[in-house]
């Protein structure tokens, strides 16, 4: 697991201090954890004040104004010390262990997702090959800290929240599942990294033009993203109007603020999964902008730094428009009944998802019956990804060391992601970059 | 005392400590807890073991899946504020001779395996070639496509890959299973079905 850690450039940094190589990784995790807290507190912050603006602006009010000069942009640390000063509160009726343990399962969970989560080509915490399914495990835990929540405050509106939630995601959570596998299906990877550097070189090779099931899948994930971070139309567990505060009605003070910070840093979670699964991530789409930044990225020094900087730019703004339409859609689109929602889910999104990721699955097929190719773009993925950036497929910095841009593809062992065998590629090709290894008996 | 050492006592006592609480407490929901602070810490054990993908599995389904839905039965069916479990003695002393045969069972095990020889089978079995060469694939975790290959029938560990072998592999064994969850999802929508034209 600390070999895990894409922190090369940091422990040759300590390693020049002269400090142990334990003592390297160590320091690498805590400075990986402090960032990531970081981002994870932000998001709240931001999202927050984003809430509030965007919500004044629909219901034609000004929302914030004054907290911190313009615009009210402090509003949510204004927010946050109101809320560190309030009582913390457990009701007698509540299970106390369970009631002030789950907001810090709900915290605890979100938080995790972003260990993970790359930010720009090579900078995650956790360059994991199955990231994406970590991310999608360690999400699932936070349902388990609402449904907590709502049981052991001894209320019944908690305990309709926590019923509702637990509905909910039990459904929810299986045409997530099936809408993330569909551009795992054309990519051939479940690495986060991989898959954002598979869509470099043009809006054309993002996933979301892919082929048409990845299009519509697109949308159908963003649904279901939003159901599952309980956003409105699908925030049945809250329901103020009907459940008081839902699964939070017993709370207070910082621990009913716990929910909302995971609430938040969730939703950026789900819609950066949304930026790197079918909006390319960190590339910009435009072919001269992406090389440009490709190649900053494989240089050295500061430049390398500086295009890590951007392909986290332009992976935020991304991910933020997800966001703000989340928001966009809470204070425009009415709340549906608890029925709607599994309706919703179980006679529309399931049968959907299902038949986006068969048609994905033939389409591939079709297309290589059809036309002896398996994308509609000129390239197959592997050659793409190959072509982005050498030498940087598994997920961790580029080696500066290592030789330039291989443009034409013809290294065949650097296809970790190849497409079907084809009639010019010989029998065993998707396994070329594996070597043959010897057991000993 | 290293890191992995570190890391390793604090997810073992964790897992204990919630296994103890999980047998100790009669609360069916703190259970539930108790079992996720037990699941959560195996899942952390492996994945300091790097087997990233295992331990997605244990709290994607066992904690994901499993507990939600225990709670969430709980939440439906009790019929009081917070259910208790009583045990009576005779249960006590059951459950207790089974761990018992169980813990014996576990010991002779580990006991009968030859961990060194295992250990560096297992090592070189994982030498598996990143694409350049410079990135232990099997150290650090990255067994995902690997353990793909396998499903399909490609087996990179049997050394035959590159040849483009077929072997069985583990397609046949993972079918055989999903056929048999089917028939389970199958057989309880009936069972639940049935139930409710009987009351109508």
């Amino acid at each position: 697991m600390f070999l895990t850690l894409a922190t090369q450039s940091l422990a040759e940094l300590l390693e020049s201090a002269g400090i142990s190589s334990g003592w390297q990784y160590a320091g690498a995790a805590v400075v990986h954890m402090a960032l990531l807290f970081g981002v994870f507190s932000l998001c709240p912050f931001f999202f927050i004040w984003m809430e509030r603006k965007v919500a004044g602006r629909i219901q034609d009010r000004l929302g914030p104004t004054r907290v911190g000069g313009r615009f009210g942009w402090l509003q949510s640390l204004a927010d946050g010390i109101k809320l560190i000063q309030k009582e913390d509160l457990c009701p007698p009726a509540a299970d106390s262990l369970l009631f002030r343990a789950a907001p810090y399962i709900v915290c605890m969970a979100s938080f995790a997702a972003f260990v993970v989560l790359p930010f720009s080509d090579g900078w995650v915490a956790v360059a994991a090959d199955s990231g994406l399914f970590i991310m999608l495990a360690v999400m699932s835990l936070e349902v388990f800290g609402i449904i907590l929540a709502g049981y052991s405050s001894g209320s019944k509106w908690s305990l309709f929240g926590g019923m509702r939630e637990a509905a909910q995601m039990v459904s929810y959570e299986i045409p997530l599942a099936i809408c993330a596998v569909i551009p795992i299906v054309a990519a051939g990877s479940l690495n986060l990294n991989e898959i954002g550097n598979m869509q470099s070189g043009g809006i054309q090779n993002w996933f979301l033009f892919h082929d048409p099931f990845t299009f519509i899948a697109f949308f159908v994930y963003f649904i279901v993203a939003t159901a599952s971070c309980k956003r409105a139309p699908f925030d049945l567990a809250e329901a103020e109007s009907e459940l008081v505060g839902g699964f939070h009605t017993e709370y207070s003070g910082m621990r009913w603020s716990f929910f909302f910070m995971g609430e938040y840093a969730s939703m950026f979670a789900v819609c950066g999964i949304a930026s790197i699964l079918f909006l390319g991530g960190w590339n910009t789409g435009i072919p001269a902008i992406d090389q440009g930044l490709a190649a900053m990225r494989a240089s050295s020094g500061p430049s390398a730094y500086l295009g890590g900087v951007l392909g986290i730019g332009v992976f935020a703004v991304k991910a933020v428009i997800g966001v703000f339409i989340q928001v966009w859609l809470r204070w425009t689109v009415p709340r549906i009944r608890i029925d709607q929602v599994i309706t919703v889910c179980l006679k529309y999104l399931v049968p959907i998802s299902c038949f986006l990721f068969l048609g994905s699955i033939t389409w591939p097929l079709l297309l290589h019956a059809g036309q002896q190719r398996t994308t509609w773009t000129s390239e197959p993925l592997g050659e793409r990804m190959a072509a982005a950036i050498p030498g940087n497929v598994a997920g961790r910095p580029a080696n500066p060391d290592e030789p330039a841009a291989n443009p034409d593809g013809s290294d065949e062992s650097r296809h970790p992601a190849s497409d079907v065998p084809s009639e010019a590629a010989p029998a065993g090709h998707a396994v070329t970059w594996m070597k043959p290894v010897e057991v000993t008996r | 005392m290293n890191g992995e050492a570190v890391f390793f006592t604090l997810f073992t006592v964790s897992a204990c400590l919630g296994a103890l609480a999980v047998v100790v407490s009669q609360n069916v929901v703190r259970m539930a807890f108790w079992l996720i602070i037990c699941l959560g810490s195996t899942a952390g054990l492996f994945f300091l073991a790097d087997a990233d993908f295992v331990g997605a599995v244990q709290l994607l389904i066992y904690v994901g899946g499993t507990l939600v839905l225990l709670v969430f039965a709980v939440m439906l069916t009790s019929s009081g504020p917070y259910v208790k479990i009583e045990t009576s003695p005779g249960e006590v002393i059951l459950a207790g001779m089974i761990g018992l045969l169980f813990l014996f069972m576990v010991i002779a095990a580990q006991t009968g395996i030859d961990w060194e020889g295992t250990g560096s089978r297992i090592a070189e079995a994982s030498e598996i070639d990143p694409p350049d060469g410079t990135f232990d694939t099997g150290a650090e975790g990255h067994t995902l496509r690997p353990i793909g290959m396998s499903l399909l029938g490609l087996r990179p560990d049997r050394g035959a890959a590159a040849s483009g072998t077929l072997f069985t592999g583990y397609l046949l064994p993972f079918e055989i299973v999903s056929v048999h969850l089917l028939v389970v999802l199958v057989g309880a929508a009936y069972l639940a079905r049935a139930k409710r034209r009987r009351e109508a």
